[in-house]
Order: structure tokens, then sequence, then C-alpha cells
């Protein structure tokens, strides 16, 4: 498709402010004004309408395909959530408001919003307080590892290291290389656990902090957690969870009460807020009672008359990580849908998103390699590397399934498991569509075998063949540019 | 309620393909001890039930104030076509766009995106988007860092307060070095800034309008600040560069902002918009998602996710940044919302701001014991002193269904007579003069 700049015509406009009828004013001094012309284009109300609509037309999604990304948890986006989040009391509202004299008493809508979505994902996950602030999960991250961070230097400790597992999400490491510290690997043994052997080795004083994944991020549950955790407390280091793979534990199973100290939760994962091709995200972060009075600023609180306000007052606050109170509008779409789910809700979806991985897991386990052959969680993974030995990768498996209509599985990662193919079928789809997934996965497993050429040339149903990425990477082409 | 389509049969079925008799027994890696101890969440209820009691709450929510806060968050006109195209679920229920051959939409409007903040500052190359504006000043100053192997920051205090604070938090365990620069009738100290200019200082930061709404021609900053081998940084309202000097023809190495104003609504603080363009030398060291153009086995235009090598999920503990979500809606809000008014619209957009500011000083100016301060241009926003305590004047205002505008002593010391006042191209002619009128009674 064309560019929208190369649609751009001279003379059109597609939207107009109607400058005529307002005050003149003496112009801008010269000095301070552009000289430069912006090439944006011109174009009609409609132009802009058909280009983007018909962009969208070439995505999948989770509302035109089965989305079985792993780790990332592509649940239905319910409908309602959009409208509510465009009711104007809440989409209109300046942050500002609440900081201003007299201004807290028009905000109450919100300030609750924020107050009991932060009392119910306390109570989902056993933690004493959360902050909303944070605006991903990633950024949850960073959050969480400043809190740590901080929580040692109040008690004049100084400590270097931050662990992870090698099966780690890239955001643990780098979260925790960013806030200060620096990173310890510990390997996957040969059980799919993290080793407990090396992880007491690299155990220390000087370890601020061990970052996991429960579930992890193999799909597993590691039935060792709690001796990890105590090991971790043992040498005065805090646990932190990353909530990536929560989908699976509600009402089973909670962080709180396995000894997790941190918790962030990626709201656009477990609580089907819309992930929007990329982002806005939440990534909301709980700490247990010991953690709380570093928790970024402001914090809302509830006055004894029942009012709602902005707290700003604890000394030993981060500070401020977000400008404001969290990307309340996904915020507000989550609290809609834990109300709407409610206890029984929340856990039949953990129960049914188990029971549809393993179901994927059941059914293709004898047409693919499965490095970890136990009871998996809300995600399995298998390996194609039985398929590699014809040729037939990881990507091109992924290639053959948009073909045939599905959005892949998550590929290549966790890193540890060659060829991985990560299935993650979310509690929201049908046995039909999870069926019709199996079968064409078994189709490709079979093509491997018999025909691989037909696999690597996908795909070739789509608008475009597969892309030429090193000449992206080699030749960087990453705007547009003007003719002349 | 839930979302949930198995029947009593498909669950039956399903157990039976894995092997087990009842769900439990897919929770036994679970072990007892570690069941939850409680789980106190109220019933579910249904989606008429869920939508009253939320559209209630909304309710308590101002809904009609006339607004003239801004302080780096503006009310600005959202065309309709902007919210029909964020809302096709084509775009919004896609994740991000690694699958390249069925994200061609997503990815083409990124590569638009990009090239629309390149525009809108001049710079080289943009990345696809971060998540507000705070966040991508800090990542603009981490890059400085990396880039030039020093550690000092010299930041301006017309810098947003709320920015200041965000890059304060995320330094606290890092050793870095901060000058701050005060600001003198409105504009930065070159005086003082260049005194604390050495070979020691990775970049200075600057915010174009500046917190106080005062516009400058930093040049002659970026000019000195290059001689000694810094990067210089500004933070800049987008609205604006319909009309202002852009970073590139200032000189500056990158630029950052808040794209709120590009068609996203207020929201009560987000989500919103980081953007960030740089000069071309310092693409290896962006954060953040950039998508390419280049051609398929067939040779045709397709855009992909490119220069991954810099990302966490490769790179891991050495990435340039560990952001993973970024805002794309929001940066395909901006996208539209840009290519729809074109060139001539953000012009007369910007002109329209521009205009009714000055309009609202001139009427502001005639009430006796409001000064409003003009020794600075400004371009939609500007400082009056009071009379009396801004606190009193904003609660006084409220009353009579106008957010008046930000009091300066919130974050400035000595400035609790001062009061910021934003005004957008929303705001006629009859709702200013009404709001000047109003400023008299509580005076």
């Amino acid at each position: 498709m064309k560019l929208i700049f190369e649609k751009h015509k001279d003379g059109r406009r597609g939207f107009s402010y109607g400058l005529a009828s307002e005050p003149e004013a003496k112009p801008l001094p010269k000095k301070y004004c552009r000289t430069t012309v912006a090439s944006l284009p011109a174009l009609s109300e409609l132009d802009v309408v058909r280009h983007y609509t018909n962009l969208s037309r070439l995505n999948f999604s989770l509302d035109t395909n089965f989305y079985p990304l792993g780790s990332c948890t592509m649940k239905y986006n319910p409908k309602f959530t959009e409208r509510i989040a465009c009711f104007e009391g809440f989409s209109q509202l300046h942050p500002l408001l609440p900081q201003l004299s007299g201004g807290g008493i028009l905000s109450q809508g919100s300030l609750e919003v924020l107050f009991e979505t932060e009392k119910l994902l306390c109570e989902i996950t056993a933690m004493s307080a959360f902050t909303m602030q944070p605006l991903a999960g990633a950024h949850g991250e960073l959050t969480g590892v400043m809190l740590i961070a901080a929580y040692h230097k109040d008690k004049g400790l100084k400590r270097k290291y931050v662990i992870v597992p090698d099966s780690s999400h890239g955001t643990n490491p780098a979260s925790a290389a960013i806030a200060g510290y620096q990173v310890k690997v510990i390997a996957t043994s040969a059980d799919g656990y993290m080793d407990l052997e090396e992880y007491q080795k690299q155990l220390n004083d000087e370890v601020a902090a061990v970052m996991l994944t429960c579930p992890d991020t193999l799909g597993i549950f590691n039935p060792q957690i709690k001796k990890i955790a105590d090991m971790a407390h043992k040498v005065g280091a805090l646990m932190y969870y990353d909530g990536a793979n929560l989908n699976a534990m509600l009402g089973k199973c909670r962080p709180g009460d396995i000894g997790f100290d941190l918790v962030h939760l990626n709201l656009h994962k477990t609580f089907a807020t819309p992930h929007g091709g990329g982002g806005p995200g939440a990534g909301p972060v709980g700490v247990s009672e010991k953690l709380v009075e570093f928790l970024p600023i402001s914090r809302v609180v509830m006055r004894s008359d029942g009012t709602y306000a902005l707290n700003y007052n604890y000394r030993k606050s981060i500070g401020y990580i977000a400008p404001f109170y969290g990307n309340f509008g996904v915020i507000l779409k989550a609290y809609a849908y834990i109300l709407a789910l409610g206890k029984e809700g929340l856990i039949n979806a953990a129960e049914i998103a188990v029971l549809n991985a393993n179901y994927c897991q059941a059914k293709l386990k004898s047409y693919y390699d499965l490095p970890f052959d136990k009871n998996c969680m809300h995600e399995c993974i298998f390996s194609a590397t039985r398929q590699a030995k014809n040729g037939v990768h990881a990507l091109d498996i992924a290639k053959y399934l948009i073909d045939k209509g599905f959005h892949p599985p998550t590929i290549y990662f966790p890193l540890i498991v060659q060829e991985a193919l990560m299935i993650e079928p979310t509690e929201t789809e049908s046995k039909e569509s999870i069926d019709a997934f199996i079968d064409a996965m078994i189709e490709i497993a079979r093509l491997a075998a018999e025909n691989p050429f037909l696999v690597k040339e996908a795909p070739i149903n789509m608008p475009i063949k597969r892309l030429d990425e090193v000449r992206a990477a080699r030749k960087p082409d990453l705007c547009w540019k003007p003719q002349n | 309620m839930n979302f949930i389509p198995h029947t009593q049969e498909d669950t039956k079925e399903m157990l039976q393909a894995i092997g087990l008799k009842s769900i439990d027994e897919l929770f036994k890696d679970i072990p007892v001890e570690l069941r939850p101890k409680s789980f106190n969440i109220p019933d579910g209820k249904s989606e008429f039930e869920v939508t009253q009691v939320l559209h209630k709450l909304s309710l308590k929510n101002a809904t009609c104030l006339i607004n003239f806060v801004g302080a780096g968050f503006y009310d600005h006109f959202i065309p309709a076509v902007v919210d029909a195209i964020a809302s096709r679920s084509e775009f919004y229920t896609a994740y991000t766009p690694y699958q390249a051959e069925c994200s061609q939409g997503w990815l083409q409007a990124i590569y638009e995106y990009q090239t629309i903040v390149c525009q809108l500052t001049g710079l080289d190359v943009s990345n696809a988007s971060l998540y507000d504006g705070g966040t991508a000043l800090f990542e603009a100053m981490m890059i400085a860092i990396r880039q030039t192997g020093r550690n000092k920051i010299i930041l301006d205090s017309g810098v947003n307060l709320i920015y200041r604070t965000m890059l304060y938090t995320y330094t606290s365990n890092l050793s870095i070095e901060f000058v701050e620069i005060p600001v003198a009738h409105g504009q930065s100290s070159r005086k003082d800034l260049f005194k604390h200019l050495d070979n020691k200082t990775a970049a200075v930061i600057l915010q174009n309008p500046n917190f106080f709404g005062v516009v400058d021609d930093y040049s002659d900053v970026v000019k000195e600040v290059h001689k000694f081998g810094a990067l210089a940084i500004t933070s800049v309202y987008p609205v604006s560069l319909g009309m202002l000097k852009t970073p590139q023809e200032m000189g500056f190495d990158i630029a950052t902002g808040e794209g709120q104003s590009l068609g996203i609504p207020l929201s009560f603080g987000g989500p919103y918009l980081g953007f960030m363009a740089a000069k071309n030398e310092l693409v290896r060291q962006m954060p953040g998602r950039i998508v390419g153009a280049t051609v398929d086995s067939e040779g045709r235009r397709g855009f992909v996710l490119t220069l991954q090598t810099r990302e966490q999920h490769i790179r891991r503990e050495r990435a340039t940044s560990n952001i993973c979500s970024n805002e794309a809606l929001c940066a395909l809000r901006a996208a539209v919302f840009v290519s729809l008014l074109g060139r001539d619209g953000l012009t007369e957009l910007a002109e329209h701001n521009y205009r009714k500011a000055e309009f609202a000083k001139e009427q502001l100016s005639r009430i006796p014991g409001v000064e409003v301060k003009r020794s600075s241009a400004t371009f939609n926003e500007f400082t009056v002193l009071l009379p009396c305590h801004a606190d009193r004047v904003v609660q006084r205002m409220i009353e009579k269904g106008f957010a008046c505008g930000f009091p300066l002593g919130r974050f400035y010391k000595g400035m609790d007579n001062y009061l910021l006042i934003a005004v957008t191209e929303k705001r006629t002619k009859e709702e200013i003069c009404m709001f000047v009128d109003s400023l008299k009674t509580v005076l």
C-alpha cells in the first residue's frame, strides 16, 4: 500500500479549525518561528479514513484470528470496558485537577477507581499495597527494582546483584541493569526447574533480589518455589514476582502466600485490556508490608469522611516514576473486567486457560518434541528440533501458520529451548478454534517430514512474502523522506 | 459473567484427551500449603451492572469545568476520525508486530508515525513510541550518558518539575551528577548554564516552550554545548511545532516530548505518548521498537521491526533500555491526528492557540491588581501575578465552573501568588471573556 505521504495532493484539507473569526494578535517574533516546512500530507477526511481502515485490514488481531502468542496472554478484550473508558467523566478529566485546591472533590470517581482496583489487586496477589503508576510490565519491573534498592539502602546495606534464571524475560535483566545492578544468571537444570545447587552457590549477602516468573517461562509451576523464596530471605534478599504468567494462578496460588515481596502485574495480559499493537499496557506493582513506605508518590488514600485524596507525605518514597497515577484508562478497563468476572470468573479463567494449554500439549506431543514432559500451566512449549532436521525451523512453522489464518505462537523464546514454539491459547478460545490450530500444526509436522519446501515457502497467501530483515538492519530506512 | 466458551461437554472431552478426570488435577503441582489463604473478591456482575456502577462513578468527576489548566497536559479538540480509527479492533486487539507478514498495517502505521515525528522536530530518526514525555526524557538522558561516557547533566529548571522529579527518581541508584540552572525572567539563564558547562558534561536538557510557557531560541546554547562535546536535549510540546523553531533548526541532538496533545484524551494522566527523535548517528543508541522499510522476496516494499539487537529480548542486561510494551495505539492516534490536519491544519492549530492565549493575556491585563508577565514571548500558556495566594483564587474559580490554571507555588518556592494559565483552541472568545469576568469577582 502507498504511504500516506505518497497520497498527498496540494490544496486538499482534511480538517479545519475555522480561524477566520478568531482574534488578531501581534505575531510571534520571527526568531522563534520555524522556517523549514514540515512535509505532512494534505488529504481529505475520507482519504485519511480509507488509508488507515485499509491498513487495519492488513493486521491479524485477536478479534479476527486465533492468537496463541505465548507469554502474552492474548485473551478476548471485552467491548464494554472500551465503552466505559470513553465516559466523559473519565476520559476528559485533567490529571492535575485533584492537585488543585477544591479540585479533589471533582475527581472522586477516578480516585475511587484507583483505590478500589488497588484493593482488589492486593487480595488477588496477597500483597499489602500497590502503586498503580507503572505504565507497562517492564516499567513495573524497573519500579520494583528501584524499590528493592531503596529498601536495602534504608537498611544501610550495599548489595550489588540481582539473580535471574536463564529462562527469564529479557526485561528482567535489563530492568535490573538500568536500576544499577549487576545480573547473575542461574541455569535451568534438565528437569526444567532453576538449578538449585547453582542458585545456592550464587546466593549471598551481596544479592539484592531474585526475579522470577511463576509459573516460569517454560509454563511450569516449580514445586520448590517456596524453598527458593526461603533461601533468598535467609540471606536478606527480596523475592520479585514477574506477573506475566499470573493468569494461571488466579485464585489458585498467590505470590504473597509463597513469600514474594514484590509483584508486578500486566493488566494488558491477565486482566484483559487490549494490547493496542504494542501498548499501552499497565504494570502496577504490589509490595509486602516492609516495602510499603518506599512506594512512589502520590498514593490514593481514603479519608475518615469516606472521600478519596492524594497523599504525597511519604518521607521514604522513591519519588515519581510516572507523571501522574498510571495509565488510568487501562486501569479502569481492568477494574471493570475484575468486577464483571468476580471471584468465580477469575478462578474459572485460570482453570480453563490451563485446560486449553494442556489440551494443546496432549494433542501435539506426538508430533513435536516436548523439552519438559510434564503437566503445564497456562502455556505449553514445544521444540521444533525434529522438524529442523528437515530444514523446517520454528520460523518456517510460524510463517505457514500465518497462511492458515493463525497468528503464530511465540518463537525462539525462552532462549534456552532450541527452536522454541510457545503456545498460550488462553481461556477465551473455544475447543473448535483450538482444534483447528492443532490440525494446522499436525499438517505442518507432516509436511516437514514429506515436503518441507512447502513450509519454507510460506507465507504465500499474504499481501507480501517474507521480508529481508538483514537489509532492513544494514541499510536502515526508518522514515519517509520528501523527494526533493 | 465471564467470556469462556466451553460447554460441560467440551471440558469433559478435553480432560479426557489429556488423560485427567478433573480440573483440580491440572493444578496438582501447586503444593497444598501454597493454596490461597483467602480470595475475597466480590461475586461477578453483569455487563449492565458494571456499566451502571462505573457510569455513576464517572459522574462524580467534573464533566463541565471550563479548562485553563495545562502545565504540560492540554485540553485539545479530538476529531472524530481519530476515535473511529483507534477503535478498529484490527488495530487495538493486535500485539506488538513481531510477525511482519500479518502485521503490515501496524508496521506501516508506525513507520508513518516515525516519519511524522521526524517532520515535526526536523530530526532524522524516531522510534515507535515510549511511555510518556517524562520517561522519554529519561531515555534521552541515558543515550547521552552512554554516547559521551560522561555522567554530568545540566538541567534547566524551566523543564517541567514532574519530569525533573522523574529523572531524579530514576537515577537515584546511579552515579549521575545533576546541576539545575535557574530561570531568569521566565527564560533559561545563559550565564549560569555556561558557567557549569565543561568537558564532564554529558548533556544539557532544556524545554521549549518551557514550563512557564515561554518560547526561546536555544541556538546559542546548543552551539556552546557542542563545543564541549556534550549533547543538547530538548523536551518539546508537539502542537507548538506547527509554529515554533524546530529542535533541528536550533541544532539539538535529541528531542523528546509528551504527545498527548496530538489527539489523545487527558484521561486522568494516561495512557499518553512519549515520543523521541534524534540525529542519525544516535540511532543505535535509541530505546524501544523501531520500524524500518525493506523489501520482500519479490521486491515489494514492506515493513519490519528492525535494529533489534539494541533491545532487551536479545541484548538482555546490555540492552539500550528495558522497554518492551510501548504506547503504539497512542502513536496511531497521533499519526491519524496529524495526517488529518496536514501541514496547514497543524499551522492553523498552533496559530489558534497562540492567538487565543494572546487575547486572554490582553483581557487579563486589564484587571486591576493582575499583572501579566510579558517580558518574554509565550506560545499558549503564560504566567500572571495575582494580588493574593493563587490557591485561593483556584478554589473560588472552581466554584464558578473554571479550572483557572496551575498555581506555581506548588512547584516553585516564592511563587505562591503566580498562576500558570493555558489557552487552547477549544476556548472560545466568549469563554475567555467569562473567565476574565469571573476572575474579577473572586479577587
